[in-house]
C-alpha cells in the first residue's frame, strides 16, 4: 500500500508540473502566452489578435536550452525575445518566436526542428551550436526555409547551402584574424596553444591560427591539447609551456576550461600574455571564478557589453531587468539576427502570410544586397556562402571589466 | 502445428507487431499525414530498437553486462556512413548502398566486439561490464583523434593530428575529420529500411535464443559450472552472444548516422550506452517485444512532452515517467491488480484472454 501511495504522489507531481508548465512554462512570452504554439498552423494566425490587423512572421530557432551548453542557448533565446518584444512594440514588422531546446545533440535539433516545422515556421533562425545546426541547416536546405543561425560558427553549417547565412564569425576567420591581430600589435614572439581536441570550434581555430601564424612567421613554441573528462588539471599543459619560455597563450576555446588554466598558472606563478577568442565571453560572470585572475587577458570579440554608444547600452540595460545578468556574445548575436530580419523583410516587402519558400528568395535576395548595422558590428555584409563579413573587436580584461584595445 | 510453442508462437506475434506497426504508420501517413516530427523520428526509433534488441541478447540472453554498446553503434556508425561516401559513386542506388555500408559497419563492429571478447569473456562476474565501459571511451576517444581521408590513390590515414588533409589529391574528401566527425553525410536511411534491419535483427536473435547454441548460452548465464561440466564450452557461446550483439549494434549504429547529415564521436558516450541498458532494463530483460515498445516509447516520449508545452519541464517528466514505470512493474499491489483483472478474463474466456494478453507485446 505504501508503494501505491508514493506512486500516487508521483502522479500528482507530474500532473503539477504540467498545470504549471502550462502556466508559466511557454517558451513565447511575448506574445500570445496560452497560444500553445504547436497547434496547428491554420490555427495560429487568429490567436494573434492583440497584434492588430498584421499577423507575424513565425520564426523559430533551436538551441541548447538544457544540458552542458545550455548557457548558450538561453543566451541566444533571450536575446532574440528581447528584440521580437522591441520590434513589435514598433509596428510594422511582428514576429512570433518560438525556441525548441536540442540539448546540443544532432539528432534532437532535428526533431526540434521538425517540431518548428510542424508549428508552421516560416524564417528560422538555425541552431545555436555548430554540429546540431549542420544537422538543421541541411533541413533547412531541403525544405527551403531560409536560416540565418546567431552562433554556429563551424564552415559545414553553410557549405553548400544557399540559403544558410550566419551573424558569427566562421571559425576559420577567427583563428586567422586573431594571429593577424597578435602580429600586427606585435604582442607576442614565442606563442603557446593549449586547445581541446574534441571540439570543433576549437579545432577550427586552432587550424586556422597555426597556418596563419606560419605565413606571418610568429613562432609557435608549444601546442598542448585536452579533452572532454580530462579538463580539470591543466598542469602538464602549463609547463610545456613554460618551459618553452612562451611569453603569450592562445586559448581557443570556451571559457569554463580558461579560467581554470588562468588559476592554475598563477598558482604555479607563470604569468604569460593570454589571447583568447569569444568563446571567453561570460568569464567575468563565471560564479566562483576570482575576476583578478583575468586581469590582462586579450579576447577578439564581436560584443562588448560594457561599450557605451546606445544600442549596446539599451539592450544590457533591458537584459540585466529581464534576467537578472550580462549578456554575453551569443545574445547580442541573436538580437542582431531578428533585426537583420526585420530590416531584411522591410526591404523586401514581405508579408506574414508568405510560405516558407517565397520568404526565402525575398531573404537570400535581401542578405546578399544588404548592409546590416547591429550590436556586434558595423556595416556587415553577407557574401553568397551566407559568411559575414565585420570587423572583430580587440578586448582587454582590466579592473574586472571588458576594455577596447 | 504440434511443435508450436508457446515460445514460438511469442516470436511469432512479435514479428507480427512489428509488421503491423509499420502498416499503420504507413496507412496513417498515407492517409492523414504524418508530422514532420513523428517522421523524423522513425529512423531513430529503428535504430534505437535494434540498439536495444543487440543488448538484450548480450545482458538478457547471455547474462553479461555490457556498458558500451554505444562503442558499437560508434565503429558501425563512422565505418559504415564513410563507406557510404566512399562508395557514392560505385553503387549509385540509395537503398543497396545502405544496406552494402550497413553491412560494412556491422562488419567492423563485430570484428570489435570479438577483439575485446576474446581476453574478457574468458572472465566471470562483473568484469565485461568494466572493460565494456573502458572499450566505450577508448572507441570515442580513437575517433575523435582519428582523420581519414579518400582521394584517386585510395584511403590516407593519420592519427591525432590532421595530416590527411594536406596530403589530399585533386578531389578528395576528407571522410573522418577527427572531433569534427564526418559532415556532409547523404541522407540515406528510411523508415523501411528500419524496419527491415529491425525484423532481422529479432530474425537472428529468435533463432539463435531457440537453437542448440541458443541453449547452451542461456545454461551457461544460469549456471556457469553445470554448464561447464556438460562439456558446455562457455568462453565460444558467450563470444557468440556478444559478437552478434555488436554487429546489430554496428548495423544500427550505421542506420542512425545516415539518417542525420552530420555525427561527432562524443555522441556515443557513455550516456547513450546507459541510456539503451535503460530499454533494455524497462522491457525486461530477455523479452525482446519488451525491448522494442521500451525503446520506441522511451524516445518518443521526451519529444511528445514539447507537444503538451512541457519544454521547460520535459525532462524531468521524462524522469519521473520512467521512475513511475519501475515502481508499477515492481509493484506487488498493482501486479495483484493485474492478475486479478486478467484472471477475470480468463475465467469468461480463457483462449481469447491468452491470445489477447501476448498480443498486447
Amino acid at each position: 500500500m505504501k508503494k501505491f501511495l508514493a506512486l500516487l504522489l508521483a502522479l500528482t507531481m507530474v500532473l503539477a508540473l504540467a498545470a504549471c508548465a502550462n502556466n508559466g512554462g511557454n517558451s513565447t512570452p511575448s506574445e500570445a502566452p496560452s497560444a500553445a504554439p504547436l497547434e496547428t498552423p491554420s490555427e495560429a494566425p487568429a490567436e494573434n489578435p492583440a497584434e492588430g490587423a498584421t499577423a507575424a512572421f513565425k520564426l523559430g530557432g533551436t538551441g541548447p536550452l538544457t544540458g552542458g551548453a545550455a548557457i548558450y542557448g538561453l543566451a541566444a533565446q533571450h536575446g532574440a525575445e528581447i528584440a521580437v518584444e522591441e520590434i513589435n512594440a514598433q509596428g510594422g514588422v511582428q514576429f512570433e518566436l518560438n525556441y525548441q531546446d536540442d540539448t546540443h545533440d544532432a539528432e534532437k535539433a532535428v526533431t526540434a526542428y521538425n517540431t518548428l516545422k510542424d508549428w508552421g515556421m516560416q524564417i528560422s533562425l538555425g541552431s545555436v551550436t555548430s554540429k546540431p545546426c549542420e544537422a538543421t541547416a541541411a533541413k533547412n536546405f531541403e525544405d527551403r526555409i531560409f536560416a540565418l543561425t546567431p552562433s554556429a560558427s563551424s564552415t559545414a553549417v553553410t557549405e553548400g547551402k544557399d540559403n544558410v547565412f550566419q551573424m558569427c564569425f566562421m571559425d576559420p576567420n577567427q583563428g586567422s584574424a586573431s594571429a593577424q591581430y597578435i602580429f600586427d600589435q606585435k604582442l607576442g614572439e614565442k606563442i603557446a596553444v593549449i586547445w581541446k581536441n574534441d571540439d570543433v570550434y576549437s579545432k577550427g581555430i586552432r587550424d586556422t591560427f597555426v597556418e596563419k601564424s606560419g605565413e606571418l612567421g610568429l613562432e609557435i613554441v608549444s601546442e598542448t591539447t585536452f579533452a572532454d573528462g580530462n579538463d580539470t588539471d591543466f598542469n602538464v599543459q602549463l609547463t610545456d609551456a613554460k618551459n618553452a619560455g612562451a611569453d603569450l597563450v592562445f586559448l581557443p576555446m570556451y571559457y569554463t576550461p580558461a579560467s581554470l588554466i588562468l588559476s592554475q598558472a598563477n598558482a604555479m606563478g607563470y604569468a604569460p600574455k593570454w589571447f583568447g577568442v569569444d568563446g571567453m565571453d561570460g568569464i567575468l560572470t563565471l560564479e566562483g571564478f576570482d575576476t583578478s585572475l583575468a586581469e590582462g587577458v586579450m579576447l577578439l570579440t564581436p560584443f562588448n557589453a560594457d561599450a557605451t554608444d546606445e544600442k549596446t547600452q539599451s539592450f544590457v540595460t533591458k537584459y540585466q531587468d529581464k534576467f537578472g545578468e550580462v549578456p554575453n556574445q551569443f545574445a547580442a548575436d541573436a538580437y542582431d539576427c531578428v533585426y537583420a530580419y526585420a530590416q531584411a523583410l522591410e526591404a523586401a516587402g514581405a508579408t506574414p502570410d508568405m510560405s516558407a519558400e517565397e520568404l526565402n528568395d525575398l531573404m537570400i535576395a535581401q542578405f546578399t544586397s544588404m548592409t546590416f548595422d547591429g550590436l556586434t558590428g558595423e556595416s556587415m555584409t553577407w557574401d553568397t556562402n551566407g559568411a559575414v563579413t565585420k570587423a572583430p573587436k580587440g578586448m582587454v580584461i582590466q579592473d574586472g571589466a571588458y576594455v577596447g584595445m | 502445428m504440434k511443435r508450436m510453442t508457446k515460445k514460438n508462437r511469442a516470436n511469432f506475434l512479435t514479428y507480427g507487431g512489428v509488421i503491423l506497426a509499420y502498416l499503420l504508420i504507413r496507412v496513417y501517413d498515407g492517409t492523414v499525414g504524418l508530422s514532420s516530427m513523428i517522421q523524423g523520428l522513425l529512423v531513430p526509433i529503428c535504430a534505437y530498437v535494434t540498439m536495444a534488441l543487440a543488448l538484450n541478447l548480450v545482458v538478457g540472453v547471455s547474462g553479461e553486462l555490457s556498458l558500451g554498446h554505444a562503442g558499437f553503434m560508434s565503429v558501425g556508425a563512422f565505418s559504415g556512413t564513410a563507406a557510404a561516401i566512399a562508395l557514392q559513386n560505385a553503387i549509385p542506388l540509395a537503398p543497396l548502398r545502405l544496406a552494402v555500408a550497413m553491412a560494412i559497419g556491422a562488419a567492423f563492429a563485430a570484428l570489435a566486439g570479438f577483439l575485446i571478447g576474446i581476453p574478457v569473456l574468458r572472465l566471470n562476474g562483473d568484469y565485461l561490464a568494466i572493460v565494456t565501459l573502458a572499450f566505450g571511451e577508448i572507441i570515442k576517444s580513437v575517433f575523435n583523434n582519428l582523420y581519414v581521408g579518400l582521394d584517386a590513390k585510395g584511403f590516407h590515414f593519420s592519427f591525432l593530428n590532421d595530416t590527411v588533409s594536406s596530403r589530399l589529391g585533386a578531389g578528395g574528401k576528407l571522410l573522418i575529420g577527427g572531433p569534427m566527425g564526418i559532415s556532409g553525410i547523404k541522407i540515406i536511411s528510411s523508415f523501411t529500411a528500419g524496419i527491415i534491419l529491425v525484423l532481422l535483427t529479432l530474425v537472428i536473435i529468435f533463432n539463435l535464443v531457440n537453437s542448440r547454441a541458443g541453449r547452451a548460452i542461456m545454461a551457461a548465464r544460469d549456471n556457469r559450472i553445470a554448464a561447464e561440466s556438460v562439456g558446455v564450452n562457455v568462453t565460444k557461446y558467450k563470444m557468440m552472444a556478444f559478437v552478434t550483439s555488436a554487429a546489430l549494434a554496428g548495423a544500427a549504429g550505421g542506420l542512425y548516422t545516415m539518417s542525420l547529415s552530420t555525427v561527432v564521436a562524443n555522441k556515443f558516450d557513455f550516456n547513450t550506452s546507459i541510456l539503451i541498458l535503460v530499454f533494455v532494463v524497462l522491457g525486461g530483460m530477455g523479452n525482446m517485444w519488451g525491448s522494442i515498445l521500451s525503446a520506441s516509447f522511451l524516445t518518443l516520449l521526451p519529444e511528445l512532452l514539447r507537444k503538451f508545452n512541457l519544454d521547460q519541464y520535459r525532462m524531468l517528466v521524462y524522469a519521473i515517467v520512467l521512475i513511475i514505470v519501475m515502481v508499477v512493474t515492481n509493484s506487488p499491489f498493482l501486479q495483484q491488480l493485474v492478475e486479478n483483472v486478467t484472471g477475470r478474463f480468463k475465467k469468461e474466456a480463457p483462449a481469447e484472454a491468452e491470445e489477447g494478453g501476448e498480443g498486447n507485446g
